[in-house]
C-alpha cells in the first residue's frame, strides 16, 4: 500500500479518479500474497500488481468500470483454460481481487 | 477522496500500525473500517454487531498474520470481510557513514525500509553522500542510538570499522529487541570486539545475536555487492529463514 501512495497522490493532483485492487484470497501457487495491491487511474495508468502480470490488464478494465459506476466488485481468476474470457493464472493458482474506487 | 482512504494516508504518514477491514461480499458490500492496536476505530459497518465482531478480529491480527478473510454471520445476514494489518515500515539503522552505506541505503529503500545513518565523523556523514537516507544523524552511537527507540522492527548494521563507534553501537543494539544486528569485519576483528563487549557485560547469548561476517556469502567484493549481501541476509532473517 505504502509504495502506491505517491503515485495515487500524483494522479489525484492531475484530477484523475482512482480505483484500488487488492488480492483478498489466494489459493495454490498464486504469485502475489494476500493484500497485494494495484492502483488504477481513470486514464488507465497503473501502479503495483496483483499477479505476476497475468491478470493485470483484465483488472485495469474492471477498475475503469468501477471508477465509472462507483460500485465495488469482487473478481475471481483461476487457471486460464477454465475461464471463458481467457484471462487467468499460468501458475495454476487462483485469486480473488476486490476492486473499489478510492478517489 | 474517500474519507477512510484519507485517514489511512494520515495514519501511514504518521508511522502508525493500522488494520483495514473491507466487506468484499454479502451484507454491507464495500463497507470499510479502520482499527488501531489500542482499540480505536473509524468507520462503521452496517450493524453494531458486525462492527464489534470485525473490530475484535482486527485486534487479534496485530502481531500475528498480516491479513485474514473471515465470514461473519449476524442474524441471517452474512458478510465476507477482508482484514489486513498495515504495519509501519521496517527500519534499518546504519552505523558508519562509509562508502558501503551509500548503496546499502539505496537497496534498503527499494525494499521498503526506513533508513537512518549514524556517524560521529562529519566528513563521512554529509547530506550530499546520503541524500537518499530518511535520516542522517551526526553524533556518537552511544548518544544517538538510545534515542531511536530500537524495537523488534529495527535492523542494525554496524559498518564503521572503528571500535569507538562500533563497540558502543553493538552494545546498545544488543540491549534492545532489534530484529537483526550485523557487524562488518573479519572473524578476528569480531573476536576482539566481542572481548570488549564482554567487558561491558555482554553475555554469550547476546553476542550470538550478532551476524558476522555480515551478509550472506555471495562472494562479492564491491560495495554494491556487499550491500546486496547484507540486505539479502536481513530479508532472510525477516522471513524466518535459518542460514
Amino acid at each position: 500500500m505504502r509504495e502506491l501512495l505517491s503515485e495515487i497522490k500524483r494522479w489525484r493532483q492531475q484530477g484523475k479518479a482512482v480505483a484500488l485492487a487488492t488480492v483478498v484470497r489466494a489459493y495454490g501457487s498464486s504469485p502475489r500474497p494476500l493484500g497485494a495491491k494495484m492502483a488504477v487511474s481513470a486514464a488507465g495508468d497503473m501502479a503495483g500488481s496483483v499477479s505476476g502480470g497475468c491478470v493485470e490488464s483484465a483488472v485495469v478494465q474492471e477498475a475503469l468500470a468501477v471508477i465509472a459506476d462507483g460500485r465495488p466488485r469482487l473478481l475471481r481468476y483461476g487457471i486460464a483454460d477454465e475461464w471463458a474470457q481467457g484471462v487467468g493464472l499460468a501458475c495454476g493458482g487462483e485469486i480473488e481481487v476486490f476492486v473499489e474506487r478510492i478517489a | 477522496m474517500s474519507a477512510w482512504f484519507e485517514r489511512l494516508e494520515q495514519a501511514l504518514a504518521a508511522g502508525e500500525a493500522v488494520a483495514v477491514a473491507t466487506v468484499v461480499a454479502g451484507m454491507g458490500l464495500g463497507g470499510k473500517m479502520l482499527v488501531w492496536p489500542d482499540g480505536r476505530c473509524e468507520g462503521e459497518l452496517p450493524t453494531p454487531a458486525l462492527t464489534a465482531a470485525v473490530r475484535e478480529a482486527a485486534l487479534a491480527l496485530f502481531g500475528g498474520a498480516d491479513a485474514d478473510r473471515r465470514t461473519f454471520t449476524v442474524g441471517d445476514q452474512v458478510s465476507d470481510v477482508f482484514i489486513e494489518v498495515l504495519a509501519p515500515p521496517p527500519r534499518l539503522i546504519i552505523v558508519g557513514a562509509v562508502h558501503l552505506a551509500i548503496p546499502l541505503v539505496r537497496f534498503a529503500r527499494i525494499l521498503g525500509f526506513h533508513t537512518t545513518v549514524v556517524d560521529a565523523r562529519p566528513v563521512f556523514a554529509t547530506p550530499e553522500r546520503f541524500a537518499e537516507a530518511d535520516r542522517l544523524l551526526v553524533g556518537w552511537p552511544d548518544d544517538i542510538l538510545p534515542t531511536l527507540a530500537l524495537d523488534a522492527g529495527c535492523h542494525v548494521a554496524v559498518l564503521s570499522h572503528d571500535d569507538k563507534l562500533d563497540v558502543p553501537a553493538l552494545w546498545v543494539a544488543l540491549n534492545s529487541p532489534a530484529r537483526y544486528i550485523g557487524a562488518l569485519g573479519s572473524r578476528k576483528t569480531m573476536a576482539k570486539r566481542a572481548q570488549r563487549l564482554r567487558e561491558l557485560g555482554a553475555t554469550d547469548e547476546q553476542l550470538a545475536r550478532i551476524h558476522n561476517p555480515i551478509g550472506l556469502d555471495l562472494g562479492g567484493r564491491r560495495a554494491e555487492e556487499i550491500a546486496l549481501a547484507i540486505m539479502a541476509e536481513i530479508v532472510a532473517v525477516r522471513n524466518g529463514r535459518r542460514l
